[in-house]
């Protein structure tokens, strides 16, 4: 336990084992979902959030086991409704920090429907999303994010289903943070999460995550050291957008649309400078710039703005309710409207 | 502030001991509204009732269609009413597709009050009427009162510079003044209603009060009804009454339950028929601290209301018809994680979209069995529609006490109907104790149990008793995921012997013998009380015993429900289903109980019932 009942001097000296639960991760040896397991239990204390008010929440797929292993509360739900559960927690008590933890499968495919509304709601709660493009914990089906042709155990003759771009559905969804890291690089992964526990409101990050036993290698174009330096398109606020150890940009091309070119053969003026507070349309075209890591890809925050978050919104709403009718009193509930007295 | 009864000032005055009225007319003609205004003035009087609302599905059907008739039954006596009626004594028919649809529910001899205006070629076409039924015999043996009402209302409100089409509109408001003359009923209560209702709209207001007045002052002065009938008040215990539909009972029961808990009500739901009346009502009193969501689909309403509950609120949601498959994979997730949580299911006919505005029993074992695995869950039944305030109560305190999803079976005719309800003491509500965990040092065990076999509750925000639960198979104790074989054993059995166990906490089933040596008992459940009630009086007043007992929480069942069932000769179950409760006491008891079962998506009518058991005791 981090502290005793009712002490919270103990805020500044919490450390990443106040994080951690007693609970054996039984993940397959290799997983990306250790990296970010360590990521996330590493910086924790750095927010100053105690594990008492913390809520991690999950569905079902490998992701889901996350919750065990954080020593916070935790709540593992069924398949795809984590958004929902968290909705539930995050609007019943807005002072709490919740976490949703959920791969490409259960956001995108059985859940997605509650991921948008979440996102549209501006529910506070972190949704990290571990992107492998694969279904691991059934061993090895094609996932909603897999690559048209993917051959897997049901798709032997491989995919026809053309695969979601999930920061670009988030930015349609009217999430009010976006971002995109990756399992292996524990900085950007650190970064990108601190940014998304200061957002308020729902925060969504994709995290390329390695399956290496189902799918192994999807993102080595980004995730590997050496192939990563030419192929990670690096998102930083208010900087040009510039790669390749600094050979190529994203430039504004014909027609408006953005396109990676030379940065030699670009007119700096053409080069897009990155405004995750501007309007959404450029960070979705920076989305649209790659269909999945096998070309140059954007990471970092794609988009951050504010909006009222749904927990405040419910919480004033109450309030005012208090105020216009008075705090609730069930006599007077009970006898409104036509009464009548007998004796 | 009871109002008195208008007497004629020309007219005699008759003396009849209970009244049935069918209002019916068009979807657009505003049937609901007129039987809940005369139910209203009706109850003001002291008169005991119980209501029947009859709608179609559609907003509004083709006009002048059968299919669009949309009707409202009451049933006033000046003593205990348990049903609204078989058949009416009275229709008021707006146009020829009412008259067409609801004649067979009128009794024989009985007056039709008719639109004459609205019974053209035309419109007698629409209905399917090849010639005019008021003319061509079809109503013999009935008393016909032909009043133009569209036209009279047109002229009462013609100097007040409405629209053609809104006075129009008004007609269903001479109606009400009609039939508010005929049975005597206050007209203050009314017009105090207009005044509240279009009180910003003076044209309106106005035009609306003429019409009621051109209505009352019509039956007063012609010379078509010969004489008022007054039904006198119905002997009542001391007190405040109001009338109540159930879905307002159930809102504030809820409600009332999360005051005498402290614990706030959180409310997810979906649109859906008949269920979203619940989420109307309770979005009006956020004053309550009520938090209402109108989620993305039922399973998100599902999951927001558990999310709710683990944070410490009663978690509700609410729905009807298909959205209790929707819901039941969460509900096998509550029972789990057993937290507390209500599961209202307002049952309509099925399956599938099935019949959404009419009524059934037909969810009884999908509550009991509709989830895989062994997942078993606290079933309780209103039997009225004021009996819905106390239910809910009853549910939330199970849930609290036993920390366990409780599903409450309501119904489209108790959502509905509405009948008076003599007010509770507020301070005289049951309390309940949510006994939220709090950390004591040693090493938290979120799956620990109490005397009643419930875990503790212990919400997040709490310090020291930080946890993890889900839908993983839990380890006895320590809530640590667990696939032991033995254990799973035994958290199967304590999650079944922790619902069975909250028969403890219920009342016996209580028999109604009046002669001790009944041969034949009539077990129901749910909204069939009235009717069953009923039913029993009479085949009583005839010299039969017969006992009648009726059933409250389904599960677990009141401990002496087995030595009652099989202690008669006979026992009958009346069920809006094909014998579903019927099953669950044969399985269960070895008791020899028959079913009559009625899947008409109407009530069973009084009469049928007392053929039944008349049948069943004399063959």
């Amino acid at each position: 336990m981090a502290e005793e009942n009712g002490d919270v001097s103990g805020v500044a000296t919490l450390t990443k084992k106040d994080f951690t639960s007693d609970q054996e991760p039984r993940w397959c040896p290799g997983c990306g979902d250790y990296a970010i397991l360590a990521a996330v239990q590493g910086f924790m204390p750095e927010l100053g959030i105690e594990p008492h008010n913390t809520v991690f929440i999950s569905g079902i797929g490998c992701s889901g086991r996350f919750t065990y292993y954080m020593d916070t509360y935790g709540f593992h739900g069924i398949h795809g409704r984590a958004p929902a559960i968290a909705t539930g927690v995050a609007t019943a008590n807005p002072d709490l920090h919740v976490w949703v933890v959920t791969g490409d499968g259960d956001a995108l495919s059985i859940g997605g429907n509650h991921l948008i509304h979440a996102l549209r709601r501006n529910v506070n709660i972190k949704i990290l999303m571990f992107n492998n493009q694969i279904y691991g914990l059934t061993k090895g089906q094609y996932s909603p994010t897999s690559e048209e042709g993917k051959v897997t155990k049901s798709t032997p003759f491989g995919s026809v289903d053309h695969p979601f771009n999930p920061v670009a559905l988030a930015l349609g969804a009217e999430a009010t943070f976006v971002a995109r890291t990756v399992d292996n690089d524990r900085k950007h992964l650190t970064d990108v999460l601190r940014q998304a526990a200061e957002h308020p409101g729902s925060a969504f990050v994709e995290i390329y995550q390695n399956c290496n036993v189902f799918n192994d290698g999807a993102f080595d174009l980004i995730r590997d050291k050496q192939q990563g330096l030419h192929n990670q398109i690096r998102l930083v606020d208010g900087e040009p957008i510039v790669f390749d150890e600094g050979t190529r940009c994203v430039r504004v091309g014909e027609n408006g649309r953005l396109e990676i070119a030379a940065v030699a053969e670009s007119d700096p003026s053409s080069i897009v400078t990155h405004d995750i507070h501007g309007r959404p349309s450029l960070a979705f075209a920076l989305a649209h710039l790659s269909h999945g890591p096998t070309e140059p890809t954007c990471i970092g925050v794609f988009h951050e703005e504010d909006r009222s978050t749904y927990g405040e919104a419910v919480r004033s709403q109450l309030d005012r309710a208090v105020e216009r009718l008075g705090p609730g009193d069930l006599k007077t509930l009970l006898h409104g409207g036509d009464t009548w007295t007998v004796g | 502030m009871a109002s008195r009864p208008t007497g004629s000032m020309t007219k005699t005055v008759e003396e009849r001991d209970h009244v049935v009225i069918r209002f019916a007319g068009d979807s657009g003609d505003g049937m609901q509204l007129t039987g809940d205004r005369f139910t209203n003035a009706t109850a003001i009087l002291g008169n005991d009732l119980a209501t029947l609302p009859d709608f179609p599905a559609e907003i509004r059907a083709p006009a002048g269609t059968v299919h669009g008739v949309s009707a409202f039954q009451i049933q006033f006596a000046d003593t205990d009413v348990t049903t609204p009626g078989d058949h009416a004594d009275v229709l008021v028919a707006m146009n020829p597709a009412a008259l067409r649809a609801d004649l067979d529910k009128v009794a024989r001899g009985g007056t039709i009050i008719i639109n004459e205006d609205s019974f053209t070629q035309r419109n007698l076409e629409k209905a399917g009427y090849a010639s005019d039924p008021t003319t061509d015999g079809t109503l013999d043996g009935y008393q016909i009162y032909p009043v133009p009402m569209t036209s009279i209302t047109v002229r009462a409100v013609e100097s007040l510079g409405v629209g053609k089409k809104e006075a129009e509109r008004s007609k269903n408001m001479f109606a009400l003044g009609l039939v508010s003359w005929m049975y005597g009923r206050p007209v203050d209560v009314t017009l105090r209603w207009l005044e509240k209702k279009f009180g910003g709209k003076p044209e309106i207001y106005e035009a609306n009060v003429a019409s009621f007045n051109a209505g009352y002052n019509f039956g007063e002065t012609t010379e078509l009804f010969a004489h008022q009938i007054h039904v006198a008040a119905a002997p009542a215990a001391e007190g405040t009454y109001r009338n109540v539909a159930g879905s307002q009972a159930l809102a504030w029961g809820l409600i009332a339950a999360s005051v005498r808990s402290g614990v706030p009500l959180f409310y997810a739901s979906y649109p859906i028929t008949p269920a979203s009346d619940l989420l109307h009502e309770l979005s009006k009193h956020k004053n309550f601290g009520v938090v209402t969501i109108q989620a993305e689909d039922e399973i998100a309403a599902a999951n927001m209301s558990l999310g709710a509950a683990f944070t410490g609120h009663l978690g509700v949601t609410g729905t009807s018809g298909p959205g209790i498959d929707l819901k039941a994979e969460t509900i096998g997730l509550a029972v789990i994680t057993e937290l507390p949580m209500i599961l209202v299911d307002v049952m309509r006919a099925g399956p599938s979209t099935g019949m959404p505005t009419k009524n059934e029993q037909g969810d009884l074992l999908a509550a009991m069995f509709g989830r895989h695995g062994e997942s078993p869950i606290p079933i309780v039944a209103p039997s009225s529609p004021a009996d819905c305030f106390s239910v809910a109560m009853e549910a939330a305190g199970v849930a609290i006490r036993y920390r366990t999803p409780v599903i409450l079976l309501s119904d489209s005719f108790l959502q509905n109907s509405s009948e008076p309800w003599l007010l509770p003491d507020v301070d005289a509500l049951p309390t309940i104790d949510p006994m939220f965990a709090k950390a004591n040092g040693s090493d938290f065990l979120p799956y620990a149990r109490d005397e009643r076999l419930a875990r503790p509750w212990a919400i997040p925000g709490t310090p020291g008793l930080e946890h993890r639960i889900g839908g993983l198979e839990r380890e006895d104790r320590t809530g640590d995921i667990s696939y032991e074989a033995d254990n799973h054993e035994r958290m199967t059995h304590i999650r079944r012997e922790k619902v069975e166990g909250i028969a403890a906490d219920i009342p016996p089933l209580e028999v109604d013998d009046p002669t001790g040596d009944a041969e034949l008992l009539v077990l129901g459940w749910g909204s069939t009380a009235g009717t069953i009630r009923a039913a029993v009086q009479r085949v009583r007043g005839s010299g039969d015993r017969v006992a009648t007992a009726h059933l409250r929480w389904l599960n677990p069942l009141p401990t002496n429900t087995g030595e009652i069932v099989t202690k008669y000769r006979q026992v009958l179950i009346p069920e809006l289903n094909s014998g579903q409760l019927t099953m669950l006491v044969r399985a269960r008891f070895l008791a020899d109980a028959k079913t009559f079962s009625k899947v008409q998506g109407l009530p069973i009518w009084a009469d049928e019932l007392e053929d039944a058991i008349v049948r069943m005791l004399h063959g």
